[in-house]
């Protein structure tokens, strides 16, 4: 859960999705209201379950899912009519043109024919495929093709955009382009953006809040843009001699202080404190600072955090991890 | 504000019926098969037939004409339901061969290049995406049967007299309720075919192999256990049966049309032949409803 202001765009609410005699998704509980959420998660963790589920490709065995409200088990087309879905394997149709392609998805989501041209026309100039609409799809690089199935999930103006896996089988700067265009249509603030991926980089990069799966349970769910703010405030210190008394002294002055007997210790400062008063403390208890950082856990901490133990999802919506020091 | 300067705004304009949005994929394969020359030259042929119909049916009320060519008048055929029958026998043949050369076509590519999910993360369900793509089957082969089967039923009636037309017009329903038979059958079988099997030519050898290795396997099952009931999984035999019954055709030497026909002795009931079809039809539609899905479930 992230601010609690904003409305949420998904709901998990117990739910279990079964594809033969194996559990995929066990028991889901949450609620996601970024504006751009990523979805992480070794090789069957069950993230590309989770997007057909909420694409309503799978049932839910039990518990159900809503989307801006609507349950996908009751309002499936309702939900499907909200969402764009651009899918991780090469998808498109044979022997048909990039515009073609485009305009015909856009039909099918309910445009009609001329607007459904415009809009084809628009989203292929906007994905910067512009000048080779006309070709057949079967000639596209994968760069191109990954930017069609870019265009086509954008076509009919979904407000919500699955993206499995975007940045798959791209090069370095195709990859840079994917990824611009992804924080561009995230700040435009019209659409909310789901990103299936393994890339933490790409989360990091486009993404402002986390939800990590592992083996169908939800390991672990963190507002980044919260993380990033507190970041101002975290500290982490190499030191040689701390001690019970110098943690104790700086809980007076006001920090919050992990210290786990070794010589790292933790600290979120109140906004009154400096890093001048940090050393002073340390100097009156014959501490030596050797090292003094201000990042706090990155995406990629938090999520070799998550694969280590899996926090069982409560049974009320499960709660982010963030503010853990 | 010229196409390329545009950037990314959400649609809100009116959206199109529900109801009506799998005519948008009948309507892309429509325009798809258009570009196949042979296909309209082959359309085109077909209505060779049926024009030869017209030309009879004018000729036996134009006696000016045959005079003209010196044609008596008994000496046509008559225009009753053997004629029609006939007709029909034809027409469905080259529905058949039509079917065979679009049919496997028409979900395959889309299986082999991963696009359902595409179509099914619309608004758009797997009923209506089977729908989109039969309608295409059914609207071609419709415009070789019934359509001018009616017409040739109309012009008949118009020339013969209102007396004619009132009486016979079990004649209009046979035409068309075995035309749909016929068609419902090819089109769902061409769709099952064409989800299963992914490459064209042989989804295309294999509709050609349900009708005429069945109905050969058929007929051994006949010679060998001296029975009839190798008819079941011949399609001809029980779509002719059933034409049989609906154009109340009495049975004779080698009764029907091409090869559609039943000959004396071999018939089974009409009910069975129903059921078997309706069988047919089911199993073709499970099939379907294994094939199309979001994504392929591998268990």
């Amino acid at each position: 859960m992230s601010a609690a202001t904003n409305k949420p765009i998904i709901e998990l609410e117990d739910l279990v999705v079964q594809i033969g005699n194996r559990v995929i998704l066990k028991k889901l509980n949450g609620s996601l209201s970024g504006r751009s959420i990523g979805l992480l998660g070794p090789n069957g963790a069950g993230k590309s379950t989770l997007l057909n589920t909420l694409l309503g490709f799978h049932r839910p065995a039990s518990g159900t899912a809503r989307i801006f409200g609507f349950d996908i088990r009751t309002h499936a087309k309702q939900v499907r009519s909200l969402l764009g879905y651009m899918p991780e394997n090469d998808s498109f149709i044979a022997n048909m043109s990039g515009i073609r392609f485009v305009r015909l998805m856009a039909e099918l989501a309910g445009l009609p024919r001329e607007e459904a041209t415009e809009r084809a026309h628009e989203a292929f100039f906007y994905v910067g495929l512009g000048e080779v609409r006309y070709r057949n799809i079967g000639t596209y690089s994968l760069g191109m093709k990954q930017m069609t199935k870019l265009a086509q999930a954008l076509v009919h103006g979904p407000r919500l955009l699955l993206l499995d896996e975007p940045t798959n089988g791209l090069d370095p700067p195709a990859r840079r382009r994917m990824l611009r265009l992804i924080q561009e249509i995230r700040d435009r603030g019209e659409v909310h953006i789901l990103i299936s991926s393994h890339l933490l980089r790409d989360v990091e990069e486009c993404c402002d809040e986390v939800l990590i799966l592992k083996d169908g349970n939800i390991a672990a769910s963190c507002n980044l843009e919260e993380e990033r703010r507190s970041n101002r405030h975290f500290l982490e210190l190499e030191t040689k001699g701390a001690g019970d008394d110098f943690v104790y002294r700086l809980q007076e002055l006001g920090c919050q202080a992990a210290w786990a007997g070794n010589s790292r210790v933790k600290l979120v400062l109140p906004k009154r404190v400096g890093v001048r008063e940090i050393y002073q403390v340390a100097s009156e208890c014959g501490v030596q600072i050797r090292r003094l950082n201000h990042k706090r856990d990155s995406l990629e901490d938090i999520f070799l955090k998550a694969m280590e133990a899996v926090i069982p999802a409560p049974p009320e919506k499960a709660e982010v991890t963030h503010g853990r020091i | 504000m010229a196409v390329y300067k545009r950037t990314y705004h959400r649609y809100e304009g009116r959206l199109t019926p529900e109801w009506s949005r799998f005519l948008v994929l009948t309507r892309y394969s429509w325009e798809e098969m258009n570009r196949i020359r042979f296909l309209n030259m082959f359309l085109l042929g077909t209505m060779i037939w049926p024009l030869v119909c017209a030309v009879t049916i004018y000729l036996r009320y134009n006696l000016s004409a045959l005079e003209l060519i010196g044609i008596n008048a008994s000496d046509l055929i008559a225009i009753d339901s053997k004629f029609f029958l006939t007709y029909l026998g034809v027409q469905c043949m080259f529905a058949f061969f039509l079917n065979s050369f679009i049919g496997p076509g028409l979900v395959s590519p889309d299986l082999a290049n991963n696009a359902l999910p595409l179509y099914l993360s619309r608004p758009f369900s797997r009923t209506e995406y089977v729908l989109g793509r039969m309608s295409i089957i059914l609207i071609l082969l419709s415009l070789m049967t019934w359509i001018p089967g009616l017409l040739l039923f109309l012009l008949q009636g118009y020339l013969e007299g209102w007396a004619w037309f009132t009486g016979n017009l079990r004649l209009a329903f046979a035409l068309l309720a075995g035309s749909l038979i016929w068609i419902a059958l090819l089109g769902l079988m061409s769709l099952a075919v064409s989800a299963w099997v992914k490459w064209k030519p042989i989804a295309g050898g294999l509709l050609f192999g349900i009708f005429f290795v069945a109905a050969g396997f058929g007929e051994a099952i006949n010679a060998v256990l001296r029975t009839k009931w190798g008819h079941l999984i011949n399609v001809s035999h029980l779509v002719g049966t059933v034409w049989l019954s609906l154009f109340e055709e009495p049975m004779r030497r080698g009764s029907g049309a091409v090869f559609f026909r039943v000959f004396p002795g071999e018939e089974i009931p009409v009910w069975m032949c129903w059921l078997a079809l309706f069988g047919m039809c089911l199993f073709c539609l499970w099939l379907l409803g294994k094939k199309i899905r979001g994504v392929e479930i591998v268990r």
